[in-house]
């Protein structure tokens, strides 16, 4: 009898045990290195903030599409640019739901308002939103469109447009990044009035794929598939939680035990034997970045009275023909690297393959240096950055290296390093020599690589060369204000040349991006922009 | 009594203000603001920057931007974090219960070892066994943290597969956090098997962060019976024929715990300086972590704060420590 009535209490307790865990149902669970500051990604510029919102709770008007950097429609199913280039009309996808959570119903779905509340609120310093939670957009502001857009308009529900001030050929793709992700309206009046704006950073509610359910600092991110989204075919996991696990080591021990199935930035020692385990995969994709050396090119740098030796063309041909590029990538990238010819990487399009690189010849590099009438022992400072970039694993090495294949042929290069903020401002400010930095794609443009990185505009900026060479940035203007994409290929080839002939720096190598994961992991696919997102993506047994 | 704990309390104002105003300055020594660490590196607009140094307070000199602090300080107002605006003191409050369990089981962990090994080491004096007890814990003692901890989760978690890797929990239960501590929200909750797990990952980086505390307090333990074994009333209770038990653990250890809670007191220290790595190897979600985060971002409230809240607690277990030695001993209540 006792029996009898314990078996249905085991059975009942054990369902409700099912009812609140994940044992059962399709889960992945993703080690990922660091807690997002928030999860409003207009506010945040790092890949931790937007793999936690942007990627899983938010669609954008345009996206990127999945493992590359060709623009698809999102929120926007189409949409027409004006003859000018000064006008978009994007017209909006009808009947997508917002997420439905404890915090948050939507009464109505995705329409114009949200659109206009979303850039309004990143436009407008006195945005009612902004003035109750007043923050930054650092991307947005970064990318120019703070300046760039002159207006915002809801011709109907379904339909918006915007004007620009100036033609932007990148414009579709900047709409598909991270930072314009798109809000609910009605969420946000609903915080306003409940006094609780700063939910917006804490509880997101978007369009995405994936709802966002629980966060626990430090410890995890838990989502759940959406169940309404306007593309059922993209939700294949029911539960999605991301591990918070800064140290890489540990990060590939919880991957081996199978306590997450993808994570990300191995520590190079552990490819290989990481590669070798059968239960594994290693997908791996030629990085969308690139690790440099820029030469200021200046006259005089900021804070010496002595000639900058750099500023003459001969000098520049001579370090860049004394690097040693295939023992620094054996070296500092540990074969993860690839040699880099031109200032973009060769996944971008209107990349220039009929450049080549100088030799490496320390011969001709000495001789050149004797016509410049560059003494030897002469001294340049060599600066190395003091943190590890996706794009260069470890400047120290690199700078030591760079500083032998100088002091071969007569060049002794004093390194400098600084703590990365001030690395980064002393040398925005002028203050630098040689310099090792670098770059990774933000939009799939090549502007973002030759206007951002190059032009004359960016001299206060990116330009860490502080070179401004007007038949080159000619060519760079005249190729962003065109929407003939034949016509912009054509120009940033030309423009690849000139930089490769003025020589104001020598691109080392695009590091290889490496994404272990659990082999029962299907159709994941690694984003250029260093991205991880798990729409499409399914686990198998 | 009462003039001895009034002169410690006395002794507590200003090495509170001494903590202020020494965070204040440190984290401000540090080149580098957090809105630069914030916008990130290619993202510096000079207009942007002002604009938001000026929403965070912090355009204002050093000396009014001090005053402000303490100001809200006195108001018990903690502020909020610059990285995720969420107020500090909430944080704490989320995080703190990891880090006192973990402390608490290391502790335990480090407690019953080591008194159990400096007990018998000290009875078993130029034994084996002592030799092999103080040789291990001047190796404990020595031990790296961040390595002692990879080579455990190597050995247990990955070639043995007994112990999980890292975190508080398999994350496939969703245990809602009502106390904060796990094994207690365990315990609450309908997950089967959950109490169980949260153990299992509460086992090695109890471990790791006992060993430094296990090392010390064994060899105190040791010593410290050592001396009191050789006193009188040590032979007269064996004259008396009391058992040997009795001797050692009722008439030895209670004295000789005397000194060992002391270090037991100051060990709580350790542990916190130690769980700053214990957590970040074992994606522990404490305050350790999150401190470390915090000087990274230049998270100056929470830099602040957090490290003003844990040198309370280090003082108040160290003035609670006080007193209790003062009860046990006349001499030093007496000391002026």
């Amino acid at each position: 009898m006792l029996k009898h009535a314990v078996i249905p209490l085991l059975v009942g307790a054990g369902l409700l045990a099912s009812a609140s865990s994940a044992f059962g149902a399709s889960n992945l669970v993703f080690c990922s290195e660091g807690s997002p500051a928030g999860f409003d990604p207009g506010q945040y510029t790092t890949g931790t903030d937007f793999d936690a919102s942007a990627e899983t709770v938010f669609n954008r008007l345009t996206q990127f599409e999945r493992g590359g950097t060709t623009v698809i429609p999102g929120l926007a199913t189409s949409w027409d640019v004006s003859d000018d280039g000064l006008t978009y009309t994007f017209h909006l996808r009808e009947g997508v739901k917002f997420h439905t959570t404890d915090y948050f119903k939507p009464s109505r779905p995705f329409n114009a308002d949200d659109v206009l509340f979303t850039f309004n609120r990143m436009l407008d310093k006195d945005h009612p939103f902004r003035k109750v939670y007043p923050t930054e957009f650092p991307y947005f502001t970064d990318m120019g469109m703070d300046k760039n857009i002159a207006g915002i308009e809801k011709l109907d529900a379904l339909t918006v447009r915007f004007t620009l001030n100036q033609v932007d050929a990148a414009f579709i793709q900047n709409l598909a990044m991270s930072f314009a992700s798109i809000q609910s309206a009605e969420y946000a009046e609903q915080l306003l009035e409940q006094g609780k704006a700063t939910d917006i950073n804490q509880k997101p509610i978007g369009t995405g794929p994936f709802v966002f359910s629980k966060y626990q600092k430090d410890a995890q991110i838990r989502f759940k598939g959406n169940k309404d989204y306007w593309k059922p075919e993209d939700v294949k996991i029911d539960n999605l939680i991301f591990a918070i696990s800064t140290d890489a080591s540990v990060r590939m021990q919880k991957l081996k035990k199978n306590e997450c199935q993808v994570t990300l930035f191995p520590r190079p020692a552990d490819i290989e034997p990481l590669k070798k385990d059968t239960k594994l995969r290693m997908p791996e994709q030629a990085g969308y970045n690139l690790g440099y050396v820029a030469y200021n090119v200046m006259d005089k740098i900021k804070g010496s009275d002595a000639p900058n030796p750099m500023a003459q063309l001969k000098v520049r041909q001579a370090l860049d023909m004394a690097v040693n590029k295939q023992q620094i990538i054996a070296s500092v990238y540990q074969g993860a690297g690839q040699l880099a010819v031109n200032a973009m990487p060769p996944t971008q399009w209107s990349y220039d393959t009929t450049i080549k690189d100088a030799a490496y010849d320390p011969e001709k590099a000495k001789a050149l240096l004797k016509e410049a009438g560059v003494k030897e022992g002469t001294e340049i400072t060599l600066w190395a950055m003091p943190v590890q970039r996706p794009y260069n694993p470890n400047a120290k090495l690199m700078a030591e290296m760079l500083q032998a294949d100088w002091a071969k042929v007569g060049i002794k290069a004093k390194i400098v390093s600084y703590e990365w903020g001030e690395y980064i401002k002393r040398s925005k400010g002028g203050e630098n020599g040689a310099m090792i930095i670098g770059w990774s794609g933000d939009n799939g443009d090549p502007d973002n690589w030759l206007g951002t990185l190059f032009g004359c505009d960016a001299l206060a900026g990116n330009n860490f060369s502080k070179w401004c060479h007007k038949p080159f940035d000619d060519l760079v203007k005249q190729a962003k204000a065109t929407s003939d994409q034949a016509k912009r290929i054509e120009l940033y080839k030309q423009a690849q040349h000139i930089l490769k002939e003025q020589v104001p720096m020598t691109p080392i190598a695009h590091s290889t991006v490496y994404q272990p994961m659990s082999a029962s992991v299907k159709d994941f696919k690694i984003s250029p922009f260093g991205l991880n997102s798990f729409y499409g993506v399914s686990v198998g047994k | 009594m009462l003039s001895f704990i009034a002169r410690r309390l006395g002794l507590l104002i200003p090495t509170f203000f001494g903590i202020t105003l020494l965070t204040f300055a440190l984290i401000r020594l540090i080149p580098g603001d957090p809105v630069e660490v914030m916008m990130g590196e290619r993202r510096l607009d000079p207009e942007m920057h002002a604009q938001a140094m000026e929403r965070l307070g912090l355009n204002k000199p050093l000396p009014a931007q001090y005053l402000d602090y303490v100001g809200k300080l006195a108001q018990g107002d903690l502020g909020e974090s610059l990285r995720t605006r969420e107020s500090v003191w909430s944080e704490f409050l989320t995080l703190f219960p990891a880090t006192v369990e973990l402390g608490l089981a290391a502790l335990l962990f480090a407690g019953v070892l080591g008194l159990l090994a400096g007990v018998i080491a000290a009875l078993k004096r130029g034994s084996l066994f002592d030799h092999g007890v103080m040789g291990i814990s001047l190796a404990g003692y020595s031990m790296p943290i961040f390595w002692w901890g990879l080579i455990l989760i190597m050995f247990f978690s990955v070639s043995l597969g007994w112990t999980p890797v890292s975190g508080r929990i398999d994350l496939l239960y969703d245990i809602e956090p009502k106390t904060g501590f796990m094994l207690i929200d365990t315990l609450l909750s309908d997950e089967e098997g959950s109490f169980k797990d949260a153990v299992m990952h509460l086992i090695l980086p109890a471990i790791v962060l006992g060993t430094i505390p296990l090392a010390v307090i064994a060899r105190m333990t040791r010593s410290s019976m050592l001396e009191v074994l050789r006193e009188d009333y040590i032979r007269t209770a064996r004259a008396k024929g009391l058992s040997p038990v009795r001797v050692v653990f009722i008439h030895g250890l209670r004295n000789a715990l005397i000194p060992v809670l002391t270090v037991f007191g100051l060990q709580v220290g350790t542990l916190l300086a130690g769980a700053v790595l214990t957590e970040t190897i074992f994606s522990w979600p404490g305050i350790g972590k999150w401190l470390i985060e915090a000087i990274g971002a230049r998270d100056y409230p929470v830099v602040q704060n957090g490290i003003l809240l844990i040198a309370c607690l280090v003082i108040l277990v160290n003035f609670v420590v006080d007193i209790l030695y003062g009860l046990a001993n006349p001499r030093i209540r007496h000391q002026r």
